[in-house]
């Protein structure tokens, strides 16, 4: 580059070693900055959510068959905080008896599905997804059946856990 | 590439700039003596990029801010480490900074026509200062807030100025939410651009002038690319080695949340102002202000005014000899005052038992002592599940340790205003409001009051039963008749041993009939549903015998 310099064997070889070494360590730097700064910005934070139940009421009062709304209070971390949040989800008894908790979050773009008690189907409001008393999807464009949440039963006490993400 | 380099270079002149700036000449003597100003400026960099990876994950408001901290030190990954090089680098860049002022001093590089360039660096070295002044309150834990409080009473000390001071950091010679927004403001967002700026020029001025050469130059001048840059850069990246082996070597302190109530607290500012806070105690009263603003306002008087002081040719650094004793005689000063700071303010310790009022004569013994009141405040304490941050048994939760609150938290008149609006007494606080009638609040404050960490694991042990029972108890006002653990009136008998004397169907048919079971009683009839009935009689039984 700089022909000052260029005539001269020595000149040249310590040219090339201070040139070397100056991008050297500068790479050693940028790894050793970039590195942490990616892990700390990508890595998820370390979970502590410990999969929490909360009490949802009484399960004896669903009917068979007709979903239900269900509201319960439920702690959420979000980044430093923890906050408590009311959250529902659509509770079905099946004829079997199995109670079956799904999410009401449509698995399209997240808008709220509810119960249509004449068709008897959970259909979202934003873009006609449809989906039937067993989560599955009967039309629309949700790519995926309903979320479901874990579900517990003590005596005649409902308890809800985890949304378990369907596949 | 050669191309896109050619075309770059066409569209903005960016080659030539570079090469300007490379092909610098600068005097043959130039070495390792002049490597710290490029230091400086790498190390400013380096605060402005970890400093924006924590605002990432940061919440400039009092309390959030505590929070967000020890979330960045415990829930991220290498979270830790960039607060470590942040935190240390700020401890680097004072050294650095003060360490490049000493050489500009020690060579007189200061001297005609390099006086602008003097007193820019100056100014850098009083916002390098400043940098470490308002970062210090934002992790707003007791060291920050207390260290912070001496700072704003030292500025609202001064005359004349120190009204107008304390007013521009947010108060009256206190520390809160307003003054952490505006050292936040001073910090992230004013303090920075404001720097780069004088960086700028500062390093203009320098090619400006030129590098300062020495008082006689023999051989030719030589360029700054590669030999001066390549030990511009081995200097750098000793000194970061040495930055990365300190954040990940000595722990960076995250003391309690900020408690202004605590009075046990020691403040102390950080070490590169432990210079000033012992002057400070040389001075007392009226003269307080001498040491606290005409000192440190003398000496950056001095400090701007070198070069007019100052005036002669540069000579040899070797006869320079008062230029060395000065240098020499600051840091003797600096040193023996920072060690004494050190020596003479006792450690802190994390408030422990000691800081704890022990329970009530008597009050020893376990729940079976307690109140229905207290008792009572076992059920609302498990109701709002308060166990859920505040976990007990020395384990760590969101919330501070019940058994070891300052003394002056526990009262029921500090207590109950936090149950009802937490935040508004500790700024912050991410504690939920405790919704709860003010009778339900006081049984709540009045168990809180009688924990300790001896019993804390007898109270948890309460049976349940029992403790709704109490609730039962307080609900229907029992007290206002009956004693019970040596609380309430003596108009009815008093209740401790009614388990022994009676049996439970007595006890049941005298709530529902007090009559037919003792004739003549004043007592109004309860009906209570069975599970009240079965709880309230549970918590007679448990009640010791008189």
């Amino acid at each position: 580059m700089n022909s000052a310099h260029a005539g001269d064997g020595t000149e040249s070889t310590r040219r090339r070693f201070y040139v070397s070494f100056i991008y050297g360590l500068a790479a050693v730097i940028g790894g050793t900055l970039s590195v942490p700064a990616f892990v700390y910005l990508f890595f998820p934070p370390k979970a502590k959510s410990a999969s929490e139940w909360v009490d949802a009421g009484d399960v004896s009062r669903i009917p068979v068959n007709s979903p239900q709304e269900v509201v319960f209070q439920r702690n959420r971390v979000d980044g430093w905080k923890i906050t408590a949040e009311k959250s529902t989800a659509w509770v079905v008894k099946t004829p079997s008896n199995e109670i079956v908790a799904f999410s009401p979050i449509c698995t399209h773009l997240g808008c709220s599905v509810h119960w249509d008690d004449p068709t008897k189907k959970f259909v979202c409001p934003c873009h006609n997804s449809v989906f039937g008393m067993d989560g599955t999807v009967l039309g629309g464009p949700a790519p995926r059946p309903l979320d479901r949440l874990a579900v517990k039963i003590e005596g005649n006490k409902l308890e809800i856990g985890p949304v378990q993400r369907n596949a | 590439m050669r191309k896109i380099i050619d075309w770059l270079e066409h569209r903005t002149g960016i080659e030539t700039a570079i090469k300007n700036f490379l092909y610098e000449e600068i005097p043959a003597s130039s070495g390792w003596h002049q490597v710290i100003g490029s230091m400086a400026v790498f190390f400013f960099m380096l605060q402005i990029f970890t400093g924006g990876l924590l605002a990432f994950n940061y919440a400039p408001t009092p309390g959030d801010a505590y929070n967000s901290v020890k979330y960045i030190m415990t829930e991220l990954t290498a979270g830790s480490f960039i607060r470590g090089l942040h935190h240390w680098g700020a401890t680097m860049m004072i050294i650095i900074v003060v360490a490049h002022m000493a050489q500009v001093f020690l060579y007189g590089a200061y001297k005609k026509p390099r006086e602008a360039t003097w007193m820019l660096g100056v100014v850098l070295l009083l916002i390098t200062m400043g940098f470490g002044l308002t970062g210090y309150l934002l992790p707003w834990d007791n060291r920050a807030y207390f260290g912070t409080m001496v700072t704003t009473k030292i500025a609202a000390s001064a005359p004349i100025a120190g009204p107008y001071i304390a007013r521009l950091m947010g108060g009256e010679g206190s520390v809160g939410v307003v003054t952490f927004a505006r050292f936040y403001a001073l910090h992230v967002l004013l303090l920075p651009p404001f720097t780069m700026i004088l960086i700028g020029i500062h390093i203009y001025l320098v090619r400006k002038h030129g590098v300062a050469p020495a008082p006689v130059e023999t051989k030719p001048p030589k360029h700054f690319y590669p030999e001066q840059v390549f030990k511009d850069t081995v200097s750098v990246f000793l000194a970061f080695m040495v930055l990365v082996v300190l954040a990940v070597v000595a722990k960076v302190p995250l003391e309690k949340l900020a408690d202004p109530t605590d009075t046990a607290y020691i403040p102390r500012p950080e070490w590169y102002f432990l210079f000033l806070f012992q002057t400070l105690k040389f001075f007392n009263g009226p003269m307080e202000v001498v040491g606290a603003v005409a000192l440190p306002g003398l000496a950056v008087l001095l400090l701007f005014t070198i070069p007019f002081i100052d005036r002669g040719p540069m000579i040899r650094l070797a006869k320079r000899t008062f230029a060395i004793t000065f240098v020499v005689l600051a840091a003797i000063a600096w040193t023996g005052l920072t060690v004494a700071a050190v020596v003479t303010t006792p450690k802190n310790v994390e408030s422990t038992e000691a800081s704890v009022t022990p329970t009530a004569p008597g009050g020893a013994g376990g729940w079976q002592q307690l109140t229905p009141q207290e008792m009572a405040g076992i059920g609302y304490f498990r109701q709002q599940n308060c166990k859920a941050c505040h976990p007990g048994g020395g384990q760590k939760g969101i919330g501070p340790d019940l058994t070891r609150m300052p003394a002056d938290h526990r009262t029921a008149a500090w207590m109950i205003p936090h149950f009802k609006h937490p935040s508004e007494v500790v700024p912050g606080s991410s504690m939920p409001p405790v919704q709860l009638s003010d009778a339900k609040l006081n049984s709540l404050s009045a168990f809180i009051l009688k924990l300790t960490p001896q019993n804390e694991a007898d109270f948890a042990a309460a049976p349940d039963p029992v403790v709704q029972g109490a609730i039962v108890y307080e609900d229907n006002h029992c007290n206002s008749c009956h004693q019970a653990n040596g609380a309430g009136t003596k108009v009815g008998p008093p209740l401790n041993g009614v388990g022994g004397r009676r049996d439970r169907a007595w006890l049941e048919q005298h709530f529902i009939d007090p009559k037919k079971m003792s004739p003549g009683s004043m007592m109004p009839a309860y009906k209570f549903n069975p599970q009240d009935m079965d709880h309230v009689i549970q918590f007679l039984q448990a009640l010791p015998g008189a």
